[in-house]
C-alpha cells in the first residue's frame, strides 16, 4: 500500500533522490590517509586533504573502478570524465571548494528497478570528495544557536559517489524502495558499506507536488538529514503535506533547502540564504580527464556479480519463494544457501519458510546438505516442526548431521501405538472435557493437544495428534 | 564608471569571496576591474564556436595512484599552525548555517 | 646604485670545486653570506636568511665530501627559494600577511631535488604577494631592489629570487613563473631564468596562483648553469597529476650543439606587429640576436603566430578565475592569520580583508567574476577556447622551426611606482611571456646586452613542448654570441 495514497485528494508526488555514498577504498580519493570511520580527530589528515598550501590531489585508481562499477550496475553509459571545482565556502571543507565532477560526470542515463518492477531514471552518478564535520558547541546543539564548532578533518577528502535519481518516483514507498535496493546493489557489488547511521550513505529528498494527471514541475524543496530508510518516508509524507497545505492557501513554497528533524517529525528551513548559489564550476586543473577504456568496462560487465534483482529472480523460480520472501533472503544474503538446499532435492517451500522465520539472525554453520537433509527429515514426519525448528538452531550454532542432532535431542520419531495410549489415558482423566470435545466444542481441542504435547516434551507431531482426536471422537 | 560590470556586481563578487570592501575601494575596484574586461572585450569578440576549451596544457589522461595508505600528519604539529584549536580540533566561530 | 659584484662563481664550477673536494662548501656559502650581509639590508631580496641551516648543511656536504661519498650535481651550490616554496618547519609566506607565521609541515619536491643534489639553501626570497604582480612592489613586506639600480625594480613576481642571484647572494635560485615571474626579472636583472614545459617540473609544494599556468625554474647567471639547475629539478613526481611522466632530456648534454642549421623564427606580433608598447631599444637588441645566430649559421625567419595577440586579455581571465579559487582555503580557520568575528563568514571575510593586499583582492574578485553565472562562457570558457587556439597556432609556426625569437620584457627595469597606479599598465609587462603559460610550452629568457639606460635587456627563446634541449641549444649559442 502506499502512503501517498494518504496525501489529499487530487495531489500527486514528484521525488528526485540524490544518494550520496562513501565508497569503501582503503584510502582517500586524493591522498593516501586512510578512510577510515571513527578515528580519533584529525588523525587522518595530511597536507592533501587538510587543503594545506602547495598541495595537490592524486586520484585513487580503485574509487574510480569502484565508481564505474556503480555505474555499470546502474546500466549506466560510462564516460570520458572531467572533474570540477565547485566553489563555496564553508569551514567543513579544506580548500573552500569540493572536487566533484559537472558537466562531464563518469555514469550517466541509467535505470534502478525496484523489486515490484517499477524503474527509476538515474541521471547521473559521479565521483566527488566528502568534507569534514563539525560539532556544534553549546547552545541548544543546532548549528546556528551554538557558541563555537569543532572541526574534524578525518572525513575531508572520503571518496563518494553521488548518485542521481530522475524526479520520477510518485510514492513514499517507492523512495523507500529506490533507497534500499540502491543500498543492497552497493553492498552486492562490495564498492560501499552503505550504512546510513554510520553516514556512509546519505540521502537528500527533492520533493514536490502537483494536482493529479499533470506533468508539470512545481518549485522543489531540497530535504537533507535524513537518516533512515524510514525517515525518507516520513520526511517526503510530510513535506508533500507541507506544499499541498501551501498551495491550498493560496500561498506557494520557495525553492529551498530544508532539514529533517527527526525528533520533531518536521522539516525545518535550512541555512540563510546570504550566499546565492553561484558555484563558479570550472574545470579541476590539478587533475587529468578519466578516459575509460572500452576493455576496463568490458572487464567491470564480465567480473560483476549477480544483482539483487537477479538473485530475487532465481530464488523466486527456484523456491517458489513470494516477491517478499525472496528480498528477505537476498537481503540478508542466504540466498545461496537456499538455491543450494533446494538444489539438493529439499522443499522449496519448507526452505524459505524455515530461511525467513528462523534464520534471521544468520546461517552460522549451516551447510546446504545440512539444511536438506532436515528439511528431508520433517517433510517425512519425522520430525514435527517445532523439533525441526530445534535441530535448524543447532545446525546454525555447531554443524554436523541433522539426524545425529535429532536423536541427541531425543526426537526420536513417536510410534503411533504409544500416542494413542497416552491419548486414551487422557480422555479417560479428563470425561467433561472431552464429553465437550465429541459435542463439537472445538476450543477444547487445544487443551488435549497441549497436554499431549506437554506429555512428550513436544516430540509428538501436533498434526498426528489432532488426526487421532479426531477420530477417536467419531468413533 | 567603466560599462563593462557595476559597483552592483563588484559588490557581490566581493561577498562571493569574502571580502569586505570600503566604499573608496568599491569605487576603485569598479573602474579597475572594468579596464581589465574592457581589454578582454577582444577575446569575447571572438567566434571560437569549434574550438575546443583547452583546461590543462599537458595532454595527459587516467593519471590513478595506487589505493595504498600513506603516513598521515602528526596531529599537533597540525593543530600547532592553527588559529584556534581544542580537543583535538580546530575550533571556529559560530557556523551561520548547514553545508550548502 | 649598483650592487652587482665584479665577479661571482658560477654553479657547476662550485658543484665541481666542492664535489671535488677542491672548495669547501662552507667557505663558498660565507663568501655569499658576506654579500648578504653587506647589501641584503638595501636590495631586500630575502624574506627569511637561514645562515645557520645553511652553515649546517655545508658543513655536512664538507663531511660527506671528505668522506669519499658523490653529493651531488649541484654539491655545495648556496641556493634561494622563491617564498612560495614549502619548506617543512621554516615560514613560507607568499610575501602575504595571510600567511605570516606558517610553517609546513612538509617540503616542496623542489626542495627535495635541490637538497639531494647537494645544494645548500640560503633562503626564502621575496615576491609579489601569491606571486601576482611584475615588479615585487606587491608585497606585504615590502618591495625588492634591482642590484643594477637600486631605484628601480627588480621585476616580478620572482623578484626577490632574480635579486639574489644578481646581488651574488646565491649562485642560483628558483623562481616560479605564471605568466613571466622568472622570465621577466631574469631579463630586468641581466640573468638567464627558464620557464620549463608545464609538467616538466613538479609543483607538489608549490602554493598555487594559477594551476594550470604555474612552473617552477631557474635563475642563474649562465645557460649552463640554468642547465644543471634544471636538470636536477625536472623529472615526474607522483605526487602531481601534472607531472610528465617518464625520462626527459638531459639538457646539459645539448649546450654545445651550436646553430648551424638550426631554424630560428622570429615572431612579428612581438617584434613590434601587432602587440604595441614594446620599446625600441628593446626590439633592437632582439633583432640584433636574431641576427647574431644567422650569422652564426642558424636559418632566421619572421614567422605570424596571430593569436599571440590575445595572450595578454585571455590571461587576465583564466589566472585571475584559478587564483579566486585556489586562494580560497585563506579563511583563518586551518593556518595563518585570523581576524576575529563573531561568526564563522564574518571571521573568514575579516581575514581575507586584512590578510590579502590590493592585487590580490583585485585578482581574486576579477576571477570570481570571470567564473560567475552567466559571464562564464564569455570570459573564462572563452579564453581557454583561445588557448587552444594558441596552441594550434604556435604548432603551425614549429611546423618549420626549431625555436621561436622574441624580446622577453617589453621595457628594462623601471623605477619603483612608476607602474602602481593603473593595473593594466602594469600587466602589459608580461605581454611577450604569457603565452608559453597559455600554451604549457617551455621559454627562457637570456641577457643580451644592455638598453639606452645601459640595464639589462632579455631575449626570449620559445620551444615547443618538451623541446628544452633545442631552447637550451639555442640559448646558449645566444650567450656565446653575446
Amino acid at each position: 500500500m502506499s502512503d501517498t495514497s494518504e496525501l489529499p485528494e487530487g495531489w500527486g508526488l514528484v521525488v528526485g533522490l540524490e544518494v550520496h555514498a562513501e565508497l569503501a577504498t582503503a584510502t582517500k580519493l586524493f591522498c593516501g590517509c586512510p578512510n577510515q570511520f571513527g578515528s580519533e580527530p584529525n588523525t587522518n589528515v595530511c597536507p592533501t586533504c587538510l587543503g594545506l598550501p602547495g598541495s595537490l590531489p592524486v586520484l585513487n585508481g580503485t574509487a574510480v573502478d569502484y565508481a564505474m562499477r556503480l555505474g555499470r550496475a546502474l546500466e549506466c553509459e560510462v564516460n570520458p570524465s572531467v572533474f570540477a571545482r565547485k566553489n563555496y565556502f564553508y569551514p567543513d571543507m579544506p580548500k573552500d571548494y569540493q572536487v566533484s565532477q559537472y558537466d562531464l560526470p563518469t555514469n550517466t542515463e541509467g535505470r534502478l528497478a525496484l523489486p515490484d518492477g517499477y524503474v527509476v531514471g538515474i541521471e547521473r552518478a559521479h565521483i566527488e570528495e566528502d568534507t569534514g564535520k563539525s560539532t556544534h558547541i553549546g547552545g541548544d546543539g543546532r548549528i546556528s544557536s551554538a557558541d563555537y564548532s569543532l572541526v574534524d578533518y578525518n572525513r575531508a577528502g572520503v571518496p563518494l559517489v553521488e548518485i542521481v535519481s530522475r524526479p520520477e518516483i510518485h510514492t513514499v514507498d517507492h523512495a523507500k524502495a529506490y533507497v534500499s535496493e540502491l543500498r543492497d546493489i552497493l553492498e552486492a557489488i562490495g564498492v560501499s558499506d552503505a550504512k546510513m547511521e554510520e553516514g556512509s550513505m546519505r540521502v537528500d529528498a527533492n520533493v514536490s507536488v502537483r494536482p493529479v494527471g499533470s506533468d508539470e514541475l512545481r518549485t522543489r524543496c531540497e530535504i537533507k538529514n535524513v537518516n533512515s530508510v524510514r525517515s525518507i518516508g516520513r520526511a517526503i509524507e510530510y513535506e508533500a503535506r507541507r506544499h499541498i497545505d501551501l498551495y491550498e492557501n493560496g500561498d506557494a513554497p520557495r525553492q529551498e533547502t530544508r532539514h529533517w528533524d527527526e525528533a520533531g517529525g518536521r522539516t525545518r528551513p535550512g541555512r540563510s540564504k546570504e550566499d546565492a548559489d553561484d558555484y563558479r564550476y570550472f574545470a579541476e586543473p590539478d587533475l587529468l580527464p578519466l578516459r575509460p577504456s572500452a576493455e576496463e568496462i568490458a572487464d567491470i560487465d564480465a567480473s560483476m556479480p549477480p544483482l539483487p534483482a537477479a538473485r530475487r529472480a532465481q530464488v523466486i523460480d527456484a523456491s517458489g519463494a513470494d516477491g517478499d520472501a525472496a528480498a528477505l533472503i537476498v537481503e540478508r544474503s542466504q540466498d545461496g544457501l537456499v538455491l543450494d538446499t533446494v538444489a539438493a532435492g529439499a522443499d522449496g517451500a519448507s526452505v524459505v519458510k524455515h530461511a525467513v522465520n528462523n534464520l534471521a539472525d544468520g546461517v552460522g554453520e549451516l551447510t546446504a546438505s545440512a539444511f536438506a537433509a532436515l528439511v528431508g527429515l520433517e517433510s517425512a514426519g519425522t520430525l514435527s516442526s517445532t523439533q525441526a525448528k530445534t535441530v535448524l538452531a543447532a545446525l546454525v550454532e555447531r554443524g554436523g548431521d541433522p539426524e545425529a542432532i535429532a536423536s541427541e535431542l531425543g526426537f526420536e520419531a513417536m510410534d503411533t501405538g504409544e500416542l494413542e495410549s497416552l491419548v486414551d489415558g487422557l480422555i479417560a482423566d479428563n470425561p467433561d472435557e472431552w464429553a465437550r470435545f465429541v459435542e463439537g466444542d472445538k476450543k477444547i481441542q487445544g487443551f488435549f493437544v497441549g497436554q499431549i504435547m506437554k506429555a512428550t516434551k513436544g516430540q509428538a507431531d501436533g498434526k498426528v495428534v489432532n488426526q487421532l482426536l479426531s477420530r477417536k471422537a467419531s468413533s | 564608471m567603466s560599462k563593462r560590470i557595476s559597483a552592483d556586481e563588484v559588490a557581490h563578487v566581493a561577498a562571493l569571496a569574502r571580502l569586505s570592501l570600503t566604499p573608496e575601494e568599491l569605487e576603485l575596484f569598479t573602474e579597475q576591474l572594468g579596464d581589465v574586461l574592457e581589454h578582454a572585450a577582444d577575446v569575447e569578440a571572438l567566434d571560437l564556436d569549434d574550438v575546443e576549451p583547452l583546461a590543462h596544457p599537458v595532454p595527459l589522461v587516467n593519471v590513478l595512484r595506487p589505493d595504498e595508505v600513506t603516513p598521515s600528519l602528526d596531529r599537533d604539529e597540525v593543530l600547532a599552525q592553527a588559529p584556534a584549536a581544542e580537543d583535538g580540533q580546530f575550533r571556529v566561530p559560530r557556523i551561520l548555517g548547514e553545508e550548502p | 646604485m649598483s650592487l652587482v659584484p665584479d665577479a661571482v662563481d658560477h654553479a657547476v664550477d662550485i658543484a665541481a670545486a666542492v664535489g671535488a673536494g677542491e672548495r669547501s662548501a662552507v667557505d663558498v656559502l660565507n663568501e655569499h653570506l658576506d654579500r648578504v650581509a653587506a647589501n641584503e639590508g638595501e636590495i631586500h631580496a630575502f624574506n627569511e636568511v637561514l645562515r645557520d641551516e645553511a652553515l649546517a648543511a655545508a658543513s655536512a656536504i664538507d663531511q660527506r665530501v671528505g668522506a669519499g661519498e658523490d653529493v651531488g650535481p649541484l654539491a655545495g651550490v648556496p641556493v634561494a627559494l622563491k617564498d612560495n616554496m614549502c619548506t617543512r618547519g621554516i615560514p613560507t609566506t607568499c610575501s602575504s600577511r595571510i600567511l605570516e607565521g606558517w610553517r609546513p609541515p612538509y617540503d616542496a619536491t623542489v626542495v627535495t631535488r635541490l637538497t639531494g643534489a647537494g645544494a645548500v639553501v640560503v633562503g626564502k626570497t621575496n615576491l609579489d604577494e601569491f606571486a601576482m604582480g611584475s615588479s615585487t612592489e606587491n608585497s606585504a613586506f615590502g618591495p625588492t631592489r634591482n642590484p643594477h639600480d637600486t631605484r628601480r625594480v627588480p621585476g616580478g613576481s620572482s623578484g626577490g629570487s632574480a635579486a639574489a642571484v644578481a646581488a651574488g647572494f646565491a649562485a642560483a635560485s628558483l623562481g616560479s613563473d605564471t605568466g613571466g615571474s622568472i622570465r621577466q626579472p631574469a631579463a630586468l636583472c641581466g640573468l638567464v631564468g627558464v620557464k620549463p614545459t608545464y609538467g616538466a617540473v613538479s609543483r607538489y609544494g608549490l602554493i598555487a596562483f594559477a594551476s594550470s599556468l604555474d612552473q617552477i625554474g631557474p635563475f642563474t647567471h649562465t645557460v649552463a648553469d640554468a642547465a644543471a639547475v634544471h636538470d636536477v629539478i625536472a623529472g615526474h613526481d607522483p605526487l602531481d597529476s601534472t607531472s610528465i611522466a617518464g625520462s626527459l632530456d638531459r639538457v646539459s648534454d645539448a649546450l654545445d650543439r651550436g646553430v648551424e642549421g638550426l631554424r630560428v623564427g622570429l615572431i612579428t606580433q612581438m617584434m613590434g606587429h601587432g602587440i604595441e608598447g614594446i620599446s625600441a631599444d628593446v626590439l633592437a637588441r632582439t633583432r640584433a640576436a636574431a641576427d647574431a645566430l644567422a650569422a652564426a649559421g642558424a636559418i632566421v625567419e619572421d614567422v605570424s603566430v596571430p593569436s599571440a595577440i590575445y595572450g595578454l586579455s585571455a590571461y587576465y581571465l583564466v589566472a585571475p578565475a584559478e587564483a579566486s579559487s585556489n586562494l580560497s582555503r585563506y579563511d583563518g580557520v586551518r593556518y595563518g592569520l585570523r581576524s576575529d568575528g563573531p561568526n564563522v563568514t564574518e571571521m573568514n571575510t575579516a581575514t581575507r580583508t586584512d590578510g590579502f593586499g590590493p592585487e590580490v583582492k583585485r585578482r581574486i574578485m576579477l576571477g570570481t567574476y570571470a567564473l560567475s553565472a552567466g559571464y562564464y562562457d564569455a570570459y573564462y570558457g572563452k579564453a581557454q577556447k583561445v588557448r587552444q587556439l594558441m596552441v594550434d597556432d604556435f604548432a603551425r609556426a614549429y611546423e618549420s622551426h626549431d625555436v621561436l625569437l622574441s624580446p622577453t620584457s617589453p621595457c628594462t627595469a623601471f623605477p619603483f611606482g612608476d607602474k602602481t597606479a593603473d593595473p593594466m599598465t602594469m600587466y602589459v609587462n608580461d605581454v611577450c611571456t604569457i603565452p608559453s603559460n597559455l600554451t604549457g610550452h617551455p621559454a627562457m629568457s637570456v641577457p643580451y646586452g644592455v638598453g639606452d639606460d645601459g640595464l639589462p635587456v632579455g631575449v626570449q627563446v620559445l620551444a615547443p613542448a618538451m623541446g628544452e634541449a633545442v631552447m637550451f641549444q639555442a640559448a646558449a649559442a645566444l650567450e656565446a654570441l653575446r
